[in-house]
């Protein structure tokens, strides 16, 4: 990586970090750590998705791992929840890797791959709905107690900066993705696997490798969300609502491209809020506005936001 | 030992035994052609040769090893390479990123393949489209796309299935250099051909395949005399027909 790689993604984490000094309105720093939590699950989702061209549908498998291995660690068993914060994301990722293994190893690809992640999501959905280790439908619910050391703040800035620093970690290891070897073969596979194949890429252990950090990205923002909301259920943690922020974002924004689905997440939730605002509460008006924002970016081209606003530089 | 050798492979879809009983080498250094009419098994040959298919019956050795039905990326590492009939380039990638996937084959960082991709364009002329889309190549400038992705591998046999289909004469004049000079560089080439005159012009010995079987090898020169070969292209008794004189 050069300074040129990687200046852009510092300058966007100091900007973004000097939000809690301007702003201190509890509704809005909710939002922003709420829309940075999206862009992490987003980013996870657009390293397979974007720069694989492996769709998933089921990244609230990732999330929702990420997320009960986080509070299910701490309330029941009492492990410091920084601790379990990280043995969710190694969960997470090991989920990924036994997902991608199943399926990849026997040649799933495009919408055979999106119900197949589908339908693992919703079957720990299910499971988590029943079994009484993860509180079943009742949920889950993390003790408050606002000290540092427990993973809980007492002001919102400093979760916001703390969920920041991961986002902007997860910007410099996708960068380092585009650069590398592993991300010109993963981009190659996207692109045309049987080609890829030929020159000597190992595309199972290219795509293993791809969901494996897809799926530890998205159960990083899993785990964020359990220690920033205190509360879970499967509805929650396994819900397609995630599946779906996670793949509109990098699609809005731009797929395969490390800034997209900061830009998407930022979109889509600004736009789902301003909506809620005007219109009140309506359950599920978030999802229409989803549904009429995909259909408009996959029916106008430029497909997505980013190449064509550097292409009008 | 020899280079590349293929023994009795067989190839059954179903009822259609798509090759049958193979055999021959490649040794190392030459080029050597593979021809025959449209539907004879050349491409199901490759295929099976690279990797990319399992023979229902025979071996494939390389250097002396057995390697017949491993993967195409474990032979792309060993040294094989292959370019496809149907170009298959990586669209939406531009020139020297689609050269450059090879190129990682055998160098980890991304300075050294970017490097190797550009020497390989210069090589098969490319230079001048480093920065284009792949997709947005005319037909010869994708099949030289081909020709540099599989280049990049730094292969010791290159199994080239129809580089020249679907060129026009000047555009065939100008790759068949290119072709000599991987040859002579050091790299073994094995084609797949139609364009007779380029088979002339570049192979040393050739295999005639029909309808699954080799039916003639030799020189160029030899295999175009042979009967069997004129007939495998022109029908039963045109053999004879063209060389006796003899009237219909």
């Amino acid at each position: 990586m050069t300074a040129r790689d990687v200046l852009p993604i510092l300058l966007f984490g100091a900007v973004a970090a000097l939000l809690p000094v301007f702003v201190t309105a509890g509704t809005l720093l909710n939002f922003a750590i709420f829309t940075l939590i999206l862009c992490l699950a987003a980013q996870g989702w657009n390293i397979l998705g974007g720069f694989g061209g492996q769709y998933s549908f089921g990244h609230a498998a990732f999330f929702g791992t990420g997320a009960y291995a986080t509070a299910v660690l701490q309330v029941r068993y009492g492990v410091n929840p920084y601790v379990t914060f990280l043995a969710g994301i190694a969960l997470a990722s090991v989920v990924g890797w036994v997902i991608g293994f199943l399926s990849f190893r026997s040649g799933l690809r495009g919408s055979y791959f999106a119900l197949v992640t589908l339908a693992f999501a919703e079957v720990f959905r299910v499971l988590s709905n029943a079994v009484p280790f993860t509180g079943g439908a009742a949920g889950l619910l993390i003790p408050l107690n606002q000290r540092a050391a427990n993973f809980q703040f007492e002001s919102r800035g400093w979760f916001y900066l703390l969920v920041l620093a991961l986002v902007v970690v997860a910007l410099l290891l996708t960068r380092a993705l585009e650069r590398s070897r592993l991300g010109a073969q993963l981009v190659a596979v996207r692109e045309n696997e049987d080609a890829a194949r030929a020159v000597g890429v190992d595309a199972l252990r290219v795509k293993l490798s791809a969901i494996t950090l897809s799926a530890a990205m998205t159960g990083a923002a899993g785990g964020l969300y359990a220690q920033y909301f205190l509360y879970l259920d499967s509805t929650i943690a396994y819900g397609t609502w995630i599946s779906v922020e996670a793949l509109l974002a990098p699609i809005i924004g731009g797929a395969g491209t490390v800034f997209g689905p900061v830009i998407g997440a930022v979109i889509l939730h600004t736009l789902a809020e301003a909506t809620r605002m005007m219109v009140g509460r309506i359950p599920g008006i978030d999802l229409v506005i989803y549904g009429v924002l995909l259909i408009l970016v996959v029916r106008f081209p430029p497909r997505n936001l980013l190449p064509w606003l550097r292409g009008r530089r | 030992m020899s280079f590349l050798q293929i023994r009795n492979v067989s190839m059954r879809f179903g009822g259609l035994m798509a090759v049958s009983d193979a055999s021959f080498d490649v040794a190392e250094g030459s080029i050597t052609g593979l021809i025959g009419p449209n539907g004879a098994g050349k491409t199901t040959l490759f295929a099976i040769v690279s990797g990319f298919q399992k023979p229902t019956s025979g071996q494939v050795l390389w250097r002396g090893a057995e390697i017949t039905a491993r993967p195409p990326h474990v032979l792309a590492a060993e040294g094989l390479s292959r370019t496809f009939q149907i170009v298959q380039p990586f669209a939406g990638l531009s020139v020297r990123e689609n050269i450059a996937v090879g190129a990682f084959l055998r160098h980890r960082r991304r300075a050294d393949a970017i490097a190797l991709a550009e020497q390989v364009a210069e090589q098969v002329g490319l230079t001048a489209e480093l920065d284009k889309p792949a997709a947005a190549l005319t037909v010869s400038g994708r099949k030289r796309v081909e020709l540099g992705k599989a280049l990049a591998t730094q292969p010791k046999l290159l199994l080239l299935d129809e580089v020249l289909a679907g060129l026009n004469p000047s555009e065939v004049r100008d790759i068949v250099p290119v072709v000599r000079a991987i040859r002579d560089s050091g790299v073994t080439v094995l084609m797949i051909e139609h364009v007779m005159q380029a088979v002339m012009n570049l192979c040393e010995s050739v295999h005639v395949l029909a309808q699954g079987r080799i039916i003639a090898s030799g020189t160029p020169a030899e295999v175009v005399a042979t009967p069997a070969v004129v007939e495998a292209y022109l029908g039963h008794g045109a053999a004879s027909r063209l060389s006796g004189g003899a009237h219909a």
